[in-house]
């Protein structure tokens, strides 16, 4: 469909979203990332039947301990759609672009970078 | 009928075929001794002893052994409650003997209510023998006149040794076989649990009946008046092994919340008109915690005033 | 097993927060089954812990390591090596295992990460409860399998005690009557008769009463 989509987002394909690993999720926010969104099938519609229920789980799991340490629970979502559905997924790259741009950059990334140099 | 072992008025009214009356007084959070000495005196000429409850419902109070003591400076008979939770071996043996030392000569032997219900709930319980064990414990003191550990006793306790029993409880099928269980551990008399389902607990003697077990023992009916709808209700729904069935409700709530009380002391008293007549019962246990003012009409009204005079007796 | 909990994430950064070089140590055993303390759970620990310190503007090196056991010197000798290159090990093994780390390298401050439940089973993955509490002193065989003394509140052994509702502990409804448990037990073998039998005072002198317990075989010992 060639629509477009915010540029900020770095994808990460993976087979089903049941292959995320909570410590995926974690340590991107450990290299600086100021958002992290899973994208997954509708619920009752994984091809592994409970790949993306699992991925809710870590997600919830992940949201507490961003929210634990003081980095913020509100960065980490996860979305449900169909493949076919393009017009959700620009919706949900800018809904969560919005939501990232309103809370700010992620408050490690000073130390982060700080390390870098 | 049958010789009493000790010099308690409880089992001596029992050997001498009387049906025995006992009620209970709840010590005060407090040490104000004149809490008890009160409470008995309303009822002292009704009953022929009264029980002390024992930190019930893990809820901290004046220990029942000092209780007693103030009934029996009184010259009432008392029966000392005693819960293994807050005890072991060693403080059980010696409360024992303490209260034989200022000549109490009833005990009954109650598990006590957990912890978690009372003002207390992150302290340790102790549960080092349990309520069948203590049974074991006061007879063996009493009968082998020794410690457990085997050394003799000086002046061996000489108590009248009783347990509770809940007809109500669950599970059913397991509750004769527990009263056969307190018998072999050596129960010389029983209160049970305050009845308002009359056809279980006629069931449930029966089945006793049938084991030779009321011959054995003497079992003495608990019998609690209900203040209100509101109580009955609370004590059918929340109370665990507490059967109160639903024409018992029904008939406080059809009466006006003026005349309940009134109502709940009618019941109670058919209750024990009723259970008189039944083989196996030996008396009553009247339980009107924080209403002790109403167990004269109780007993008077049930036919069991005046209490027998035993006085003479050997 | 032995059944584990983690600590509440604020507690655990409480107690390493004055340090600069910690080792997060796992154990691949029983921590491992009941989800607290394996591999998995320091990886995420670890990354927590660090992004943690880094929001305070500190770099804390945070390291890991799963050892097989932490209760056997020889898995623990596999770190000597290294521990003098950190000011702490934040140990996710269960009790037995952070002290005997802690008796191993001495000065080292070694830190529980996870707190040290009961004996017990996987009832279903995420749900585990007590069955033994190493009384010294097995008494199953009279009880048809079930033990009194770790399952029931009172631990009983002439139970149940007149609390008992609907085969639950008057304590809590999701707690089984134990008494219940046994009686039920004992019916399906076909001996409930055995109930009456009276179970007599136990002795606790094995158990935690008696003091710090050891058992010597000296049949195996070299």
């Amino acid at each position: 469909m060639r629509l477009q989509y915010p540029n900020n987002i770095r994808i990460v394909s993976v087979p089903c979203t049941g292959k995320v690993d909570l410590l995926h999720i974690l340590r991107a926010f450990e290299k600086g990332a100021d958002g992290v969104y899973v994208l997954g099938c509708m619920e009752g519609e994984c091809r592994y039947e409970n790949g993306n229920l699992r991925a809710r789980k870590r997600v919830e799991k992940a949201r507490e301990i961003l929210e634990t340490i003081g980095i913020g629970g509100e960065r980490v979502a996860m979305y449900n759609l169909s493949s076919s559905e393009a017009p959700r997924f620009v919706a949900y790259a800018k809904e969560m672009t919005e939501r990232i741009r309103g809370l700010g950059p992620n408050p490690i990334k000073n130390a982060v970078k700080g390390k870098a140099a | 009928m049958s010789d009493a072992k000790t010099p308690s008025k409880l089992e001596r009214i029992l050997a001498a075929g009387h049906q025995a009356v006992t009620s209970e007084c709840g010590p005060p959070r407090g040490s104000d001794a004149e809490v008890i000495r009160k409470k008995a005196e309303l009822i002292r000429d009704h009953v022929d002893a009264i029980n002390i409850t024992d930190n019930q419902t893990s809820v901290t109070r004046l220990c029942s052994l000092a209780a007693c003591i103030h009934l029996k400076s009184m010259g009432v008979e008392p029966v000392l409650q005693m819960v293994v939770r807050d005890r072991n071996r060693i403080a059980i043996q010696s409360d024992i003997l303490g209260a034989a030392s200022f000549d109490i000569h009833n005990i009954l032997c109650l598990s006590g209510d957990h912890q978690v219900f009372g003002d207390n709930p992150k302290g340790q319980n102790v549960f080092d023998i349990d309520s069948m064990q203590l049974i074991q414990t006061a007879r063996y003191m009493r009968d082998e006149g020794k410690f457990l550990g085997g050394d003799d006793i000086a002046r061996p306790p000489r108590f009248f040794v009783g347990a509770a029993a809940n007809p109500f409880a669950d599970p059913f099928e397991i509750r004769v076989r527990r009263l056969a269980k307190k018998i072999a551990a050596g129960a010389e008399f029983i209160q049970t649990q305050c009845i308002y389902n009359l056809d279980k607990f006629e069931q449930w003697l029966a089945q006793a009946r049938d084991r030779g077990l009321h011959e054995r023992v003497a079992i003495l009916a608990g019998v609690t008046p209900l203040k209100s709808a509101g109580m009955a209700k609370y004590m059918k729904n929340r109370v665990p092994g507490m059967d109160v069935p639903d024409e018992v409700v029904k008939r406080m709530s059809g009466v006006a919340k003026e005349k309940q009380a009134q109502e709940g002391i009618d019941i109670c008293v058919e209750t024990i008109q009723r259970l008189r007549e039944v083989e196996g019962v030996r008396g009553f246990h009247v339980m009107a915690i924080e209403w002790e003012e109403k167990v004269p009409e109780i007993v008077e009204r049930s036919g069991l005033y005046p209490r027998p005079d035993i006085s003479g007796g050997p | 097993m032995i059944v584990a909990k983690p600590k509440p994430f604020e507690e655990v950064m409480e107690s390493v927060h004055p340090f600069e070089r910690i080792l997060v140590a796992g154990c691949n055993e029983c921590v491992t089954v009941c989800e607290a303390g394996g591999k998995k759970e320091v990886g995420v620990l670890a990354s927590a812990l660090r992004m943690s310190f880094m929001n305070e503007g500190r770099q804390v090196r945070i390291d890991e390591v799963t050892l097989e056991r932490q209760c056997d010197r020889e898995y623990l000798e596999e770190i000597r090596d290294r521990i003098d290159q950190y000011d702490a090990v934040l140990s996710l093994a269960c009790g037995v295992g952070v002290q005997f780390m802690a008796e191993t390298y001495v000065q080292t401050p070694v830190l529980p990460g996870v707190d040290t439940c009961f004996m017990g089973v996987t009832e279903e993955r995420g749900v585990w409860s007590e069955r033994c509490q190493g009384c010294g002193q097995c008494v199953l065989a009279v009880t048809g399998g079930i033990c009194p003394i770790s399952r029931c509140a009172k631990r009983l052994l002439n139970g149940p005690c007149g609390g008992s509702t609907k085969g639950k502990c008057e304590i809590s409804k999701e707690v089984d009557c134990a008494w219940q448990l046994i009686i039920d037990r004992l019916t399906e073998l076909g001996r409930l008769d055995d109930y009456e039998q009276l179970a007599p005072i136990k002795d606790w002198s094995t158990e935690r009463a008696g003091g710090p317990r050891r058992v010597v075989r000296e049949d195996v010992r070299s």
